[in-house]
């Protein structure tokens, strides 16, 4: 008690227990990697690599093709076969594969950039935007952008995301107790390349562990100040971290700047750590596979491009027969069809149901419990936006703030009548923003 | 890989609750009082409970069948409304009474308005009020606890102000609490009624915001009244008076039962202050100045009612929006 927190939100069983001890491990080298050449929000990349190729480890091969895009590079030394459309988590992308020649040899352009101190602001967005840092809690927004704030947004606040609500999800857990180091120097570089003062690092209190390791270092860092919350989803929102870290509220429709705040996940901040202290861009991250069906769960460093197929096998294997294979965490993760795609920057973790898991329960009529309500963390009214939207009055359901929704997912998984409350107000919400954009 | 994986949109994880465990939770918070009025009503408040309930379900099968809906007999809801007619209905009544009043609680007040989720009022108050209306002194006629069936006028009745006299001595005000007097069969044990609800605060099948405003503007008003219009020879004034009014009648089983009722009821959270308001101002006036000494029933249907409207007016403000 006495934590802080936020209103409304939902406490589903955490399942942590399989992978929350299980230190960081570095998967099985690949043999061959597939790289989508878009694995952010914003503009794919261009393929600056063709069949035949030798390429190195940190090399670029893909180039950032707009402002708000991110490079692509290679994460194993080798021979690229193949400059192709393929099957990824987000549909058929164009995609460099590599066939490892296993020497890892690494590529000229990465060497150590410098200290914090030599370097000045715009030099550290120039290695966060050539590292092709995106951000690593999932959504995979291009992260040099948020570094360089409009001029009528002041930003004051760095708010480092470790809250890992995600039920399952281990890795920011393990990267924060395992490389708290890396996390700090990470928020240092952000708040020097923003120009801000105050630096934060939250996280919910079912990682405490953590959180102790993170203070004793911060210690002696009068701007940085660890922030535990306690431990209900989706505490990791962006909004409703800054509420919880500052007491600002993001305006509706607004942006964490017009909080003044700018929010990172710390795997974001321990990638740039990486990128400035040894130049290398980010080609590898931190995976939690894990869920019931996998004999082995485990926290892993797996290369960008590695197949789910590869990593998997690494566990073990399968322990039943797979009913679901989710990119991400239960809640707001991807189901796939094929576990033969390639881990990308965005993969925070491959949650694996079992069959029975899986199955979707059938929904019953609404008994007007008004739950829904309760726990929405943005205060809409989803059994009302459900009943519109399955009539397709969308025009109401603009009115009622549909566009607002994070499909955070509390909605759905409270409804005692198990009606997919999330996927109408999707539906809805997809029809409005394609109205607005046909203005 | 041969095996079909299952393609959803997110959340790929559920809650447990289903609305046959919140059913459920609310026949277990109900037991209390109903074995209460078994040990205090014995065989006839048997009859009753088992005539209402079996009627209830059967009522909604047949007329799931008839209307060709899916069964929805084990989400366990016609049993809760049969149970909720059975504790409104005075011990002496006969059988058909509790029959006539669950058929019509499912069949007019549920069913006929789309089933669960979709009966606009509170299908057993209106069974109570329709039993009323049409059987008003066997619905009137109340029995003293015990096997002896003497008739007896409730709590209410005595301290009705400004009616005449009933002849009735008025019970501890103790007695009354623990549910010893005379009443519907769910009525009587306040204590009883209370504890069945703290198991339904703490499993958060409902929450404070109508009961407690509902009971908090029945006890303001009365106490208002008590310490300024009441007869000073009346049988129970002042504080008392007021204390009276919180643990007999229908209070305790209305503000925790009914008005909390998620089909009737308002879903917003502002929407249910407003509802409990509404029902406790409509309960005071009906028992302090209206023609009969009880109002719980009637302040709850007018409120279920209202409820569509108040919904309306009373959505939250989004997150973040500027008033």
């Amino acid at each position: 008690m006495g934590l802080k927190s936020f209103k409304g939100g939902i406490h589903p069983p955490y399942s942590k227990e399989s992978t929350e001890k299980k230190a960081l491990e570095r998967a099985n080298e690949p043999k061959i990697v597939v790289i989508p050449l878009l694995q952010h929000i914003g503009a794919p990349c261009d393929p600056i690599v063709k069949v035949g190729d030798l390429v190195k480890v940190g090399q670029k091969i893909g180039e950032a093709s707009g402002f708000v895009s991110a490079p692509i590079h290679s994460s194993v030394s080798g021979v690229v076969k193949k400059v192709a459309a393929v099957d990824t988590a987000s549909g058929k992308i164009l995609s460099v594969t590599i066939e490892s020649d296993g020497k890892n040899e690494v590529h000229e352009s990465v060497v150590p950039k410098g200290t914090l101190e030599r370097l000045t602001s715009e030099e550290i967005v120039n290695i966060v935007k050539e590292a092709g840092i995106t951000g690593l809690g999932g959504a995979s927004f291009p992260t040099h952008v948020k570094l360089v704030p409009p001029a009528d947004k002041k930003v004051d606040t760095i708010i480092l995301n470790g809250a890992e609500c995600e039920p399952y999800l281990t890795a920011d857990h393990r990267l924060m107790l395992e490389e708290p180091e890396k996390v700090i120097f990470g928020l240092k570089a952000i708040m020097k390349a923003i120009g801000v003062e105050k630096g934060y690092i939250g996280l919910e209190d079912n990682k405490k562990d953590a959180a102790d390791v993170l203070k004793k270092l911060c210690e002696n860092e009068p701007n940085i100040e660890v922030v535990v919350t306690e431990t209900k989803y989706p505490q990791g929102d962006e909004k409703r971290l800054i509420e919880v870290v500052t007491g600002r509220k993001v305006p509706k429709g607004g942006l964490p700047m017009d909080a003044q705040a700018v929010v990172d996940n710390v795997g974001t901040a321990a990638a740039i750590a990486t990128a400035i202290q040894t130049g290398m861009p980010l080609i590898e991250r931190i995976v939690t596979i894990t869920g019931d069906a996998i004999t082995t769960p485990k926290n892993l460093i797996v290369k960008v491009g590695t197949s789910f197929k590869h990593i998997i096998e690494q566990c073990d294997g399968y322990k039943s027969t797979p009913g679901k294979i989710i990119m991400g965490g239960p809640m707001t993760g991807f189901s796939q069809f094929t576990d033969e795609i390639p881990i990308v920057k965005g993969t925070s973790g491959v949650l694996v149901l079992t069959q029975e898991q899986s199955i979707t329960p059938e929904a019953s009529q609404c008994i007007r419990c008004g739950k829904c309500t309760q726990v929405c963390p943005v205060y809409l009214e989803p059994v009302k936006i459900r009943n519109l939207s399955i009539h397709e009055r969308h025009e109401e359901t603009e009115a009622l703030n549909v566009i607002s929704c994070i499909a955070c997912g509390c909605c759905s998984f409270i409804c005692p009548a198990k009606i997919p409350l999330l996927q109408s107000i999707r539906i809805s919400q997809q029809a409005v923003l394609a109205k607005r954009r046909n203005k | 890989m041969e095996n079909v994986l299952l393609g959803s949109s997110s959340p790929h994880i559920r809650s447990t609750e289903n609305s046959s465990t919140i059913m459920r939770d609310v026949l277990i918070a109900l037991l209390p009082a109903t074995l209460a009025s078994i040990y205090l009503f014995r065989l006839s408040a048997v009859i009753i409970i088992a005539v209402s309930v079996v009627s209830a379900v059967v009522a909604e099968y047949v007329s799931q069948k008839i209307m060709k809906r899916k069964t929805t007999i084990g989400d366990l809801s016609a049993v809760v409304t049969g149970l909720l007619v059975a504790l409104n209905i005075p011990a002496a009544a006969p059988w058909w009474i509790a029959l006539i009043g669950s058929v019509f609680a499912i069949v007019i007040c549920k069913q006929m308005f789309g089933g669960i989720g979709n009966n606009f009022i509170n299908p057993a108050l209106a069974a109570r009020a329709f039993l009323l209306a049409s059987w008003p002194v066997i619905m009137t006629t109340w029995v003293k606890p015990g096997p002896d069936a003497i008739s007896t006028a409730t709590v209410l009745g005595i301290i009705k102000p400004g009616a005449e006299a009933t002849g009735d001595a008025l019970p501890g005000l103790f007695n009354a609490f623990l549910g010893n007097i005379g009443g519907s069969l769910g009525e009587t044990s306040a204590l009883l009624l209370i504890i069945g609800a703290i198991y339904l605060f703490a499993r958060r099948i409902i929450n404070w915001r109508a009961p407690f405003t509902f009971i908090g503007t029945v006890a303001i008003c009365t106490a208002i009244f008590a310490f300024t219009s009441l007869d000073a020879n009346a049988p129970a004034v002042g504080f008392e008076f007021v204390m009276y009014q919180m643990v007999s009648g229908g209070l305790m089983l209305g503000a925790l039962f009914m008005a909390t009722d998620y089909s009737s009821s308002p879903i917003t959270p502002k929407g249910q202050i407003i509802f409990g308001v509404g029902c406790g101002l409509i309960t005071a006036i009906i028992r302090l100045y209206g023609g009969y000494p009880e109002g719980v029933s009637y302040s709850i249907l007018l409120m279920n009612v209202a409820t569509p409207l108040i919904d309306k007016y009373t959505s939250p403000k989004v997150f973040g929006e500027v008033k």
